[in-house]
């Protein structure tokens, strides 16, 4: 009895231990977290130093913020600090930076469309932004390579209503300067002809590159050209919006030179336009 | 177009993954790796090659013909190639696998990250019982190849893979940060390119660059976009730009020396030059190459392993053939603050090998490895690049010296920018240095290129740069990227903090149930006497 007595002790003693070992370790990840979410920030970006969850910061910030409509937002000078509503469209990405989330996400709102790169997000939060979500985005208005975005942005999610852009058909106006007022939107073109994706090589048959120029392996970017009234464009899976477990990305590994389709996607640009596909459809 | 934008700085997230590396829940460990006396050449070997190229398709066909001249070789392994286009996306992937023991056999790597992977037990096989293998090691008669001997490797691209007192890697190969100049505007603003390029020479001939008519337009191109000086990695940038003026950056241990007077005086000029746009950096406006094509900027810093990107007569281009302008370009060593005593980066991937419990797999991995060090691999694929062979063997020979004599001939395989670019570390293999290794050293590379992109993002938002915006940039770039965390590494004490109350409680609760044993024990003996 009273070895059993002492076993049970030491074994009370053992477990709380044992369970004290996994609880340092939940305390010590517990402040490390705290200390990322304290030092996320940084002064070139201060105001998307915010570890807060997007649920949140929803209410008072919301109310007074100086929202820009597209007009005002695309008026308004690279550099400085903005502020939009839009509806989420799609995800590009997510991934962590030294502790902090971001995320890569298509707004478009019912009088134009956003980029928004690298955002301040939580995984969490990230899992809420399915398409429709009112978010309002506040950040840098900034361009790279063409691209007019939001970097270095925040958001919050706007309880209320939802909206799912209608693709436009743009098809017309490949290869004009008109196409660049569309940037970012949800766009169709349709009745385009699969050429050759390596048309100097040779090789007539291929329709798809992995990468631009073929150097790349399954997972990567898919690259293909079609070509409408005479004119052949460029146009790409992105990986991260579209990874190779997508319908799209399938699709496209299976094209053939020759055939027409129709396609959907987002007016991304990169030393111009570089649509970023999210749908083919083959239809001749 | 094809060098699109992709998530820049995956490398920071996997350092969280180093607990799994090192922590008790991790992956079952494995033994040490010793050499098998022979390689048994009766079994079937499966590799994994995890190979990294610059989005060129030239290099992918390298390393393809490089394993099936390998496996003709030796029919018995088999290679599978796995490619990547970003370092990043390789660390990133390797911490994954080796929480569940599937990492690669043989890698691309940097030795930063190396350090990162050492961090686990028996991960990564040490090289120098291999290199010096009677049979198999480095130019052994064992081998079915001429492989270069330990001599024939340039002895400081060898020595920067030593960390601590072993190798963990062979050098694959290396390259440097060149400045990509268009000499003609240069010489339109009045200048003429010195001898050595100098950091005062790149702001004035800048500063000159930004000046604009009454209509807005720049005088220089007549255009809207001018962006005189603008910097591929600012890492590099800050690294090189402290090291040549003898400036902390880190000790070889992980002390971080890197918030000092002299980053301040830095990050204050490219501040000034920012305000006046003469200075941008790849990741707030774009690739050097696409603005040095188009005729928007004067001087654009990349990698050597970039020469092929730049240009008028560029064999690769991202750009629209109708923006592309035609103008003469210079190829120098980056910018010094004392041109009698060069100094500037060397960088370039490396080959490290993941220990398996077989050790003739392990094995395999190594002969496939010393391969790649063959010269044909060699000399092939540093022609894809401004990349240099990292063997004597190689850079000796006559094909390699037929290969830089033909600079020119043609803006493909002898492009002379390229070639140009490959002779500025050739020259100037004496003048480049590494960073130290540790634990951490890659958040430091990191945070030292966050401090001026950080800087450029502020002035451009109309923030003022002064003293107090520094000591807070510093502030938040060393906690962002745990600088302050790596004081361990250097044997500094770290206060870390009160006690959680959690850890309080455990601790009471510990006491309590040791005071109940005591308790119990010491009534248990009064008893025993009382009965005696």
């Amino acid at each position: 009895m009273r070895r059993k007595t002492l076993s049970m002790l030491l074994a009370v003693s053992m477990v709380v231990a044992l369970s004290g070992c996994a609880g340092g370790n939940s305390s010590t990840s517990g402040s490390s977290a705290s200390n990322v979410s304290a030092s996320s920030s940084s002064v070139a970006d201060a105001s998307s130093a915010s570890s807060a969850s997007a649920e949140d910061q929803s209410g008072a910030d919301t109310a007074s913020a100086d929202v820009l409509t597209h007009e005002e937002y695309m008026a308004a000078d690279l550099d400085s600090e903005v502020t939009i509503e839009t509806y989420v469209q799609a995800k590009q990405s997510w991934w962590e930076d030294e502790g902090q989330g971001k995320a890569t996400v298509y707004g478009q709102s019912e009088d134009g469309a956003y980029f928004m790169y690298d955002m301040a997000c939580s995984q969490e939060d990230y899992e809420k932004l399915v398409p429709g979500t009112k978010i309002q985005v506040t950040g840098y208005k900034s361009e790279w390579s063409g691209e007019v975005e939001i970097m270095d942005g925040t958001f919050e999610i706007v309880d209320g209503d939802e909206f799912i852009a209608t693709p436009l058909d743009v098809t017309e106006m490949l290869g004009t300067d008109e196409l660049i007022d569309h940037q970012n939107e949800l766009v169709q073109f349709k009745g385009l002809t699969v050429e050759p994706a390596n048309p100097d090589s040779g090789d007539t048959s291929t329709a798809f590159l992995y990468n631009y120029d073929g150097s790349g392996s399954e997972g990567d970017d898919l690259y293909f050209n079609a070509s409408y009234n005479g004119q052949t464009y460029t146009f790409v899976i992105e990986s991260y919006l579209c990874d190779s477990s997508t319908e799209v990305y399938s699709a496209v590994k299976n094209l053939q030179v020759g055939q027409t389709i129709d396609m959907e996607g987002f007016l991304y640009w990169y030393e111009g336009v570089n649509p970023h596909i999210t749908s083919v459809t083959v239809v001749g | 177009m094809k060098k699109i934008r992709k998530t820049l700085a995956v490398l920071s997230a996997a350092l969280l993954c180093l607990p799994v590396l090192s922590g008790c829940h991790g992956r079952q460990e494995q033994a040490a790796f010793t050499v098998p006396e022979e390689f048994d050449a009766s079994k079937e070997y499966e590799i994994t090659f995890w190979a990294k190229n610059d989005t060129n398709k030239t290099q992918t066909e390298i390393y393809r013909q490089a394993i099936d001249d390998f496996q003709a070789l030796y029919p018995n392994i088999t290679v599978n190639l796995r490619l990547y286009t970003d370092y990043g996306d390789i660390y990133n992937d390797v911490i994954t696998n080796i929480a569940t023991n599937t990492t690669p056999n043989v890698c691309i790597t940097y030795p930063d990250h190396i350090a990162t992977y050492l961090t686990g037990d028996n991960v990564v096989v040490p090289l120098d019982d291999l290199m010096a293998d009677d049979q198999y090691g480095l130019g052994a008669d064992g081998l079915l190849f001429d492989a270069p001997t330990e001599s024939q490797i340039v002895p400081q691209f060898l020595e920067e893979c030593q960390l601590g007192d072993h190798y963990y890697a062979l050098p694959f190969m290396r390259s440097t940060e060149a400045c990509y100049i268009n000499k003609t505007y240069v010489e339109e603003l009045g200048y003429t390119l010195p001898d050595t390029l100098t950091w005062d020479f790149i702001w004035e001939v800048s500063e000159a660059a930004v000046r604009k008519n009454a209509d807005g337009t720049y005088v220089l191109n007549g255009g809207d976009v001018m962006i005189p000086f603008i910097y591929k990695s600012t890492d590099n940038m800050m690294i090189q730009m402290l090291r040549q003026q003898n400036a902390g950056y880190s000790t070889d241990s992980g002390e971080v020396q890197i918030f000092n007077d002299t980053t301040d005086e830095i990050l204050k000029t490219v501040a000034e030059h920012t305000a006046s746009g003469a200075f941008s950096t790849f990741k707030i406006s774009g690739y050097p190459a696409n603005f040095l094509n188009a005729g928007q900027c004067v001087f654009a810093v990349d990698s050597t392993a970039g020469a092929t990107w730049m240009g008028s007569e560029a064999p690769l281009v991202d750009i629209a053939e109708e923006s592309i302008t035609d103008f003469e370009i210079e190829v120098m060593p980056v910018p010094q603050y004392d041109p009698e005593h060069p100094q500037m980066i060397s960088q370039g991937p490396s080959l490290c090998i993941f220990n398996k419990q077989d050790p003739q797999e392990v094995l395999a991995s190594w002969l496939f490895a010393q391969y790649l060090l063959s010269n044909k691999v060699q000399i092939a694929y540093s022609g894809t690049e401004g990349y240099v062979p990292v063997t004597l063997s190689a850079q000796e020979s006559d094909e390699y010296q037929d290969y830089l004599s033909r600079a020119g001939e043609d803006n493909d395989t002898y492009y002379d920018v390229k070639i140009k670019a490959a002779e500025i570390l050739l020259e100037h293999a004496d003048d480049t240095f590494v960073t130290p290794v540790f634990n951490g050293s890659a958040s430091l590379r990191n945070a030292a290129g966050q401090l001026i992109e950080d800087v450029v993002k502020s002035v451009r938002r109309k923030q003022t740069v002064d003293d107090a915006y520094l000591e807070t940039l510093y502030s938040d770039v060393s906690a962002l990227y745990h600088l302050d965390e790596n004081s361990a590494l250097s044997g500094q004490r770290t206060d870390l903090g009160p006690l959680p109350t959690t850890a309080k409680l455990l601790l009471g609760g510990l006491a309590g149930v040791w005071i109940l044993i005591l308790l119990y024990l010491a009534v248990s003996k009064l008893s025993g006497r009382k009965k005696e």
